[in-house]
């Protein structure tokens, strides 16, 4: 089934809040719905016969700046052989989304390394601690605002350059 | 008597004798036999995602090398592929097929690596020494192609770098000749080996709903009997005019989806490689290596996501961009990542011998994981 | 009055220093602790391997640091494994070198720009010897072994010992 065909789908099931916001954007379309009724549509994408989506490809965390957070879902079907592209949006006083990982297991470690990195918070999450980086480390680096420490632990970040020594 | 128990937190180390990198594990365990194993990553993490962000397109392309040092030209096509799907680029053929030629000749030593780290790590030293004398007939190839030995920065956006130097067909023809009879003699040497079979057969079953639900990829996926791969069912690139077969696992010496079944799915991938890639000598035209690309590659804004076959499973590469010349967020998703998440299940009521079995069968590479 | 044994002796019988005999059998038996973390930790392999072989200057691989007198940090080090690196350099036992190879060890390679990785493992631990490349050359890597003789075949070890 094409993009369209499986937004459709999801319309007539749920109503509009899947929404396909523009088609002025090169490359791949993608659909964004409202951060509660992320663990609905889920189930429904995973069970229908039509859709069966069985596999959740991937699991991003984007940095929307000044004030958004996006997760990104690409989902892909090993018996039907589509695939589709779901976002959500939440606003970084108050990062929080429900978890996927009961409906996909895979999304597990995938949702630590999002806490980990950006710093978006998933309700639910059975374990939601770093992964990639230490315990003890402050901020969360992939953020356009994010700023460097001087040292941690009592190693320095910089190192100076031979040379160019006056910088 | 009274035996007093309790469980034990012990430590596998980062720093420990074997080739997959620096990953810790800690292991709950009452004597031998295993009640968990949690894996504990990040010693590798190198922050390639936001370095990303900072370099223009053309410059990246080095630091994808290193994102899967074992089987690099393919971490290269991939990201090479979104970029051009954006920018909707043509490529000249000759290109395309030194591509394929470059990614079919890193499956072979990719694959060769993991099976002597498989059976160095059961107990056996010898195959590991061959698997690397293997590798240095084939560094010999890649360094007259492209001038390196291990990360090569080969693949430009719009083509390769160098075309093939004269006599490198009949130097690739000879190896393969060569090398076809000794790959038969791995197989049987440790592939029949009474010792190998009692040690990977039933070990680290993992069945074909567990592979689908945790997004296991690459001969991974196909040894748990799940028949699917990018190159056939979804091709990109000269793929379409070759032919190959795909190796699916059969249960032969145990349960389908065993750690033998993943180690004769991956001896199989090596003899259609090679299969492949007499046929792309064969069938190779003559043209340019490089098309007609702008100095200052100003990429439309939109987003991207594609999927290649590389050596460890699909590797996929998620590019946003905002139309200047630098991405807005670059995210690679590798097979190694999701295959580790599998561990806590799969090694419940295991030896902790049966462990590195597992780890090794799984073909897990630090910097995939970590990135 | 001099007191030479030299024209004395058989010639099947050498004179030396002390210092000379202990130093030739060390560096002719440099066991190196196996420390690849990254790209560079492959090219240590390959270097060890069948075509340029290292078995040859005596120099083989343990895997655990009491047993070794030679640490080669192959690969990029990052804040999370730099406190490890300090405790495996305290377990091994003296006399020790180490050898920094390939850039990212160097002074943090092409990974500058990274948020995670220590700008060169020299500011953790003591290095010998430098060997660039990314990654270096089974030649370059065994001339950086053969410096490493060289500096040892200079050190005064008996009078330290004695005193």
């Amino acid at each position: 089934m094409t993009f369209q065909e499986i937004l459709k789908t999801l319309q007539d099931k749920l109503g509009a809040d899947v929404v396909q916001p523009t088609t002025d954007l090169a490359g791949d379309p993608f659909a964004t719905l409202p951060a509660e009724k992320l663990p609905e549509v889920l189930n429904f994408v995973k069970d229908d016969p039509r859709l069966q989506m069985d596999c959740l490809s991937n699991l991003t965390g984007v940095d929307a700046p000044p004030d958004h957070l996006d997760v990104v879902y690409h989902l892909f079907s090993y018996p039907l052989r589509h695939s589709f592209v779901l976002k959500v949006r939440i606003p970084k006083a108050n990062p929080k989304v429900p978890t996927a990982e009961k409906i996909y297991p895979t999304a597990n470690w995938q949702e630590r390394e999002a806490y980990d990195l950006l710093g978006v918070v998933f309700d639910g999450h059975p374990d939601l601690r770093r992964i990639m980086l230490p315990e003890d480390w402050l901020g969360h680096p992939l953020r356009k605002d994010y700023k460097e420490e001087q040292e941690y632990r009592g190693i320095t970040t910089t190192r100076p350059s031979l040379l160019y020594p006056e910088q | 008597m009274a035996i007093h128990n309790q469980e034990m937190l012990l430590n596998m180390g980062p720093q420990h004798p074997s080739t997959h990198g620096v990953i810790r594990f800690v292991v709950k365990s009452d004597g031998e036999v295993m009640s968990e194993a949690i894996p504990d990553v990040g010693y590798l993490h190198r922050s390639i995602e936001k370095i990303g962000e900072i370099c223009d397109y053309n410059g990246f392309m080095p630091y994808t090398d290193r994102a899967d040092y074992l089987s690099a030209m393919n971490a290269n096509q991939g990201y090479a592929m979104v970029v051009e799907k954006l920018l909707k680029l043509e490529i000249p053929r000759r290109a395309e097929y030194l591509r394929v030629i470059a990614a079919e000749f890193n499956r072979i030593i990719s694959h060769i690596l993991a099976l002597g780290a498989l059976a160095m790590d059961v107990g056996a030293a010898t195959p590991f020494v061959h698997a690397l004398k293997e590798r240095e007939k084939v560094n010999d190839l890649m360094e007259a192609l492209c001038g390196q030995r291990l990360t090569y920065n080969y693949v430009r956006i719009g083509g390769v770098s160098y075309d093939m130097p004269p006599g490198f067909t009949e130097r690739s023809l000879a190896f393969l000749d060569n090398f076809e009879p000794l790959m038969d003699e791995f197989d049987r040497l440790v592939g029949e080996n009474k010792i190998f079979i009692e040690r990977c057969a039933n070990v680290g079953t993992i069945s074909r709903q567990d592979a689908i639900a945790y997004n296991l990829v690459g001969p991974n996926l196909r040894a748990s009997g799940v028949d699917f791969d990018l190159r056939r069912d979804m091709p990109y690139s000269v793929y379409p005019e070759l032919k190959f077969q795909v190796q699916v696992g059969r249960g032969e010496r145990g349960s389908v989806g065993d750690s033998y079944d993943r180690f004769i799915v991956r001896v199989r991938e090596i003899m259609q490689s090679m299969k492949i890639l007499r046929q792309c000598f064969a069938q190779i035209p003559e043209g340019e290596v490089l098309g007609d690309i702008p100095k200052t590659m100003k990429v439309p804004k939109g987003e991207a996501y594609v999927r290649t076959e590389s050596s460890r499973g699909d590797m996929g590469y998620y590019l946003i961009s905002d139309g200047t010349d630098h991405a807005f967020r670059l995210r690679i998703r590798t097979g190694s990542f999701t295959s580790m998440s599998i561990i806590p299940k799969i090694s419940q009521g295991m030896m902790i011998a049966d462990l590195i079995t597992l780890i090794a069968s799984l073909d897990v590479v630090a910097p995939e994981i970590d990135r | 009055m001099e007191l030479t044994l030299k024209g004395q002796l058989p010639d099947n019988i050498v004179t030396t220093k002390v210092d000379d005999v202990l130093n030739w059998a060390r560096a002719s038996s440099l066991w190196y602790l196996l420390f690849g973390l990254a790209c560079c930790g492959i090219e240590l392999m390959q270097t060890g391997g069948p075509r340029s072989d290292w078995d040859r200057f005596g120099a083989v691989f343990r895997a655990t640091p009491r047993q070794a007198d030679l640490m080669i940090v192959a690969g990029t080090l990052t804040y999370k494994m730099a406190l490890r690196t300090k405790i495996l350099y305290e377990q091994m036992p003296e006399p020790k070198y180490v050898i920094s190879m390939g850039s990212c060890a160097n002074c943090g390679g092409l990974f500058q720009l990274a948020y995670s990785v220590v700008k060169g493992v020299d500011k953790i631990i003591p290095v010998d010897v430098y060997v660039p490349g990314c990654p270096p050359r089974p030649e370059a890597l065994t001339q950086g072994l053969l410096k490493i003789q060289e500096k040892m075949m200079k050190e005064k070890f008996a009078r330290r010992a004695a005193s």
